[in-house]
């Protein structure tokens, strides 16, 4: 808890539906996370060494020339104007993107030095260990109990399995919220509950990252913050990376940070990393002049 | 929680290679049902393209049937004409009251009233073909014998609720800015319905009553209890005052009477009635694919 | 201020038109269940429900009843209800979720037309080529193999029998289920189905867990709607289950049966008997309610478990 930022205090235990988007005042700028974190990010271990990754949908190039390495127990978060291919990026890492008609990927994307991509990957095995929490909450039509209980019972976690969920719901901060209701259909739940769930559901079958794409651009800013303040004890067991579009989360969340833009030459939209940092440095001392017009908000 | 190792190949570990089994045999049965479904359309069509071929010609489609002692023979004039007859009535009488119908449900209707008429219409598809015929055979041919208006009678009553909600389909399409913009023009309700709003649904109706026309052409329960006695060998187009002849009763008959001639002109018939199906689903469904694109344009 | 009028009358016109129209389809349903009730009345006050248990119809003997066609409609439809159920659905699965857009687009259509075939040409077919291969190649082969059952019994002599008209419905019933789970199983909130495939569960186990558990409503009603499309199929029936006057009470689904959609066709024609017509009118009364319940419960099922969350998310 040593990292959680002094000006919010803790409000897992309220009901975040009914609070009113304008009754807390998010600080604009935040105390910038990154400036918590004096450990050199080069001695980190490595998870995702990625080198010139190109996306195509059809002959479309949607992303290209992606350099990046994406360290161990850090939140990295990726930011830039919408459509400059964060998403598809992320999804990438845990190939969500297989089902998508054309979808092609060049490059050399390892995780852990084993490449993703490689013919003898199963796309099930690198989901199971690199998850994923999306935009929209979208907990099971099931009970709170079996969203967390579905997936360790098929991947065979079934001893403990009532521990099991109590520990994920724990990690999840929803613990005290939903003990006393764990039968009942996780619909019943508010917006941020239902995001915080899905987190449990996702860190119940242990994995390594947690890819969250948007995971608080549906919520209101008290769910926002529980959700944020969640991120900050989750890295201690997971590595994280985050989409957003939100510049102040970005800088209240991460440690590094990934700024993504998108170049329109002859009518073709790619988008490429523009630069990667420490958020710090994003944020106060960006070396590339787009970086800079984003984050002073001259753009986007 | 047990530390689990996340940095070995990404093979399959654990259970995983037991249930990609499970997933590969699971989606090979999908797979294998959806191939069955389309080898026994590919059998079924096959069947009668095969057998019906060889009767095919042009007297088979210009020539009254001749009855010999081997069975029958000729063609089937009488039954194309009389099934043309059958299916146009039929469609003279469903189509206007099943656009109607939708009118009601799409321009005027609340909720609350629309529900009752599409139970009723719900009901009335869910029938069985052979319950229409019953009632027609109460209501008319009791009374006052078997006709071919009959059989029309019949087949609007399976026609309509198809008619009815393909064009509310249709309407409800119709963007709510047309008629907003002709309302505001001062334009009146019956001339915008008119005027607007079906013209633009109007290849959703037609679409919906080509497949009406499709399936009531090939149905023959409705027909056998209401325009079934009818001179095999002669023409007839006394709608009103006779039974007619149809091609889903000649086939139904000369499959029953049995005898090689007899199940060659069945198959002869089989042919005829499922080209003219074929051309009219798959039109149709050409029909619909154009015009969703042009909608989603 | 003349325009002004005809607008008006217009707009009348139209209106009262549509509400004519609108009350000829209600009325449409009470005509028909009265006028079978109706033409039903006479067997109905000779027989009562004794009917229904009655086995034999034998306009000879002037004896009627609809015990044998109530036994042949509910073997021969939840015959092929059986089996049309799982195919149909692993069509509908297959379509919606596994086929590529391009191979889904030829299948799905394709599978449809099925459902265009006319039944009198399934029943020619029936007649003509299934029949004759199932009594040479598959009747005595399951007879030999599991003849201890007394499902599969002494193979038909003409390849006509209950199941070869199970068989034939089920063809009827298979499209029907196959395009409604389809069309249900794409409204599936694509969220959902990435939600668990992020789980590192196979893309099966996502279908059962997400996708399955989720439309249980729409596929039972989807199954009951294939039911009733078999339920009363008469023509291409009658073409292919043999019939016949005495009792066909029995488990051997390779002998002869009948229905009440196929009795009735068969025998309404007829007028042996002043008691005939209306036993064949009590026949339609018996199916009529049958597809009434039917048809309602598919309605009740999937409004009644329509789960409000699931608009919501």
């Amino acid at each position: 808890m040593s990292d959680l930022s002094p000006t919010r205090s803790p409000e897992s235990n309220m009901d975040d539906s009914r609070s009113e988007a304008d009754a807390v005042s998010m600080p604009l700028i935040a105390p910038l996370a990154a400036e918590q974190q004096s450990v050199s990010i080069e001695t980190r271990e490595v998870v995702f060494d990625l080198k010139d990754i190109n996306v195509y949908y059809g002959t479309a190039l949607a992303l290209e020339g992606v350099t990046m390495q994406i360290y161990k127990n850090v939140i990295t978060a990726m930011i830039g104007p919408s459509g400059c291919g964060k998403s598809t990026f992320v999804r990438s890492l845990n190939r969500m993107n297989d089902s998508i008609p054309g979808f092609r990927l060049t490059g050399n994307a390892l995780y852990h030095g084993n490449d993703i991509y490689a013919s003898s990957v199963d796309p099930v095995e690198v989901r199971r260990r690199i998850g994923m929490v999306f935009q929209k909450p979208n907990p099971f039509p099931k009970s709170i109990y079996d969203n967390v209980a579905w997936a360790p019972r098929i991947l065979g976690m079934r001893s403990g399995l009532d521990e099991r969920v109590e520990q994920a719901l724990r990690g999840a901060a929803l613990w005290d919220e939903v003990k006393d209701r764990l039968k009942r259909s996780a619909l019943g739940l508010s917006g941020g509950q239902q995001q915080r769930l899905c987190i449990a559901r996702s860190i119940a079958i242990e994995p390594d990252v947690l890819l969250l794409d948007e995971p608080a651009s549906a919520l209101d800013p008290i769910a926002t913050a529980s959700i944020e303040e969640l991120m900050h004890q989750l890295k201690r067991d997971y590595t994280l990376v985050i989409v957003t579009h939100n510049m102040q989360q970005a800088a209240r969340v991460a440690e590094r940070t990934a700024f993504f833009s998108l170049e329109v030459s002859e009518g073709k939209r790619t988008g490429v990393l523009v630069e990667y940092d420490d958020t710090t440095k994003i944020f106060t001392r960006p070396s590339d002049k787009r970086t800079e017009d984003y984050v002073t908000g001259r753009f986007g | 929680m047990s530390a689990i190792d996340h940095t070995g190949p990404l093979t399959a570990t654990g259970n995983l290679r037991r249930r990609q089994r499970v997933d590969r045999t699971m989606r090979a049965l999908a797979t294998g049902a959806a191939i069955f479904a389309v080898a026994i359309l590919v059998i079924v069509i096959y069947s009668i393209a095969q057998r019906g071929a060889s009767q095919l010609s042009i007297g088979f489609l210009t020539k009254n049937p001749t009855t010999t002692i081997n069975g029958t023979g000729g063609g089937i004039k009488n039954a194309i004409i009389g099934s043309g007859l059958i299916v146009a009535v039929a469609t003279a009488m469903a189509l206007p009251l099943g656009v109607l119908i939708a009118i009601y449900l799409t321009e005027f209707s609340t909720p609350r009233m629309a529900a009752p008429i599409r139970l009723a219409l719900d009901l009335l598809n869910g029938l069985p073909s052979i319950v229409i015929g019953v009632f027609v055979f109460g209501l008319i041919v009791l009374s006052s014998g078997e006709t071919g208006f009959a059989g029309s009678f019949a087949l609007s009553i399976i026609m309509l609720p198809l008619i009815a909600r393909n064009t509310a389909e249709s309407l409800t399409l119709v963007p709510k800015d047309l008629r907003d913009a002709s309302h505001a023009l001062g334009i009146s309700r019956w001339r915008t319905t008119t005027g607007v709003v079906i013209p633009s649904a109007l290849s959703g109706i037609l679409t919906g009553t080509v497949l009406a026309i499709a399936r009531a052409a090939g149905e023959t329960a409705p027909l056998l209890l209401t325009t079934s006695l009818f001179n095999p060998n002669a023409t007839s187009f006394n709608i009103f005052g006779t039974s007619l002849p149809n091609i889903p009763l000649d086939i139904f008959n000369l499959s029953e009477s049995g005898g090689a001639a007899n199940q060659a002109s069945a198959w002869g018939a089989a042919l005829v009635l499922m080209a003219f199906i074929l051309v009219g689903s798959l039109s149709a469904r050409a029909m619909l694919a154009r015009s969703r694109r042009m909608m989603s344009r | 201020m003349r325009r002004h009028f005809g607008d008006r009358f217009g707009d009348g016109v139209l209106f009262g038109l549509t509400v004519l129209a609108s009350l000829v389809a209600m009325a449409l349903i009470v005509a028909i269940i009265y006028q079978v009730i109706n033409g039903a009345s006479l067997a109905v006050s000779t027989y009562g429900l004794s009917f229904l248990g009655h086995t034999t119809w034998n306009p000879v003997t002037n004896t009627y009843g609809a015990g044998s066609f109530i036994y042949g409609t509910l073997v021969t439809s939840g015959g092929a209800l059986l089996l049309a159920a799982p195919l149909g659905i692993a069509i509908g699965l297959y379509l919606s979720l596994l086929a590529s857009r391009r191979v889904g687009a030829v299948i799905g259509p394709l599978v449809e037309l099925l459902a265009a075939i006319p039944s009198v040409i399934l029943g020619l077919w029936g007649i003509v080529i299934l029949g004759p291969f199932l009594r040479s190649s598959i009747e005595s082969a399951l007879h030999s193999a599991l003849g201890w059952i007394p499902l599969f019994g002494q193979a038909s002599l003409t390849g006509l029998g209950l199941f070869t008209a199970i068989l034939i419905l089920t063809i009827m019933a298979l499209p029907i289920i196959a395009s409604i789970t389809r069309d249900l199983f794409l409204s599936v909130a694509p969220e959902l189905k990435d939600g668990a495939l992020a789980l590192g569960v196979t893309r099966w186990e996502m279908v059962r867990g997400v996708v399955l558990s989720s439309t249980r409503p729409g596929i039972a009603s989807a199954c009951i709607l294939g039911l009733s499309r078999a339920l009363g199929e008469a023509i291409a029936v009658l073409q292919v289950i043999g019939g016949g006057s005495q009792s066909l009470i029995h488990g051997n689904l390779f002998a002869n049966g009948d229905t009440l959609a196929s009795r009735i066709a068969s025998q309404i024609l007829d007028n042996v008997t002043k008691l005939q017509t209306p036993s064949v009118f009590y026949l339609a009364l018996i199916l009529l309610v049958i597809e009434l319940i039917v048809n309602l419960a598919a309605r009740w099922i999937v409004h009644h478990y329509r789960l409000p969350d699931q608009a919501a998310t």
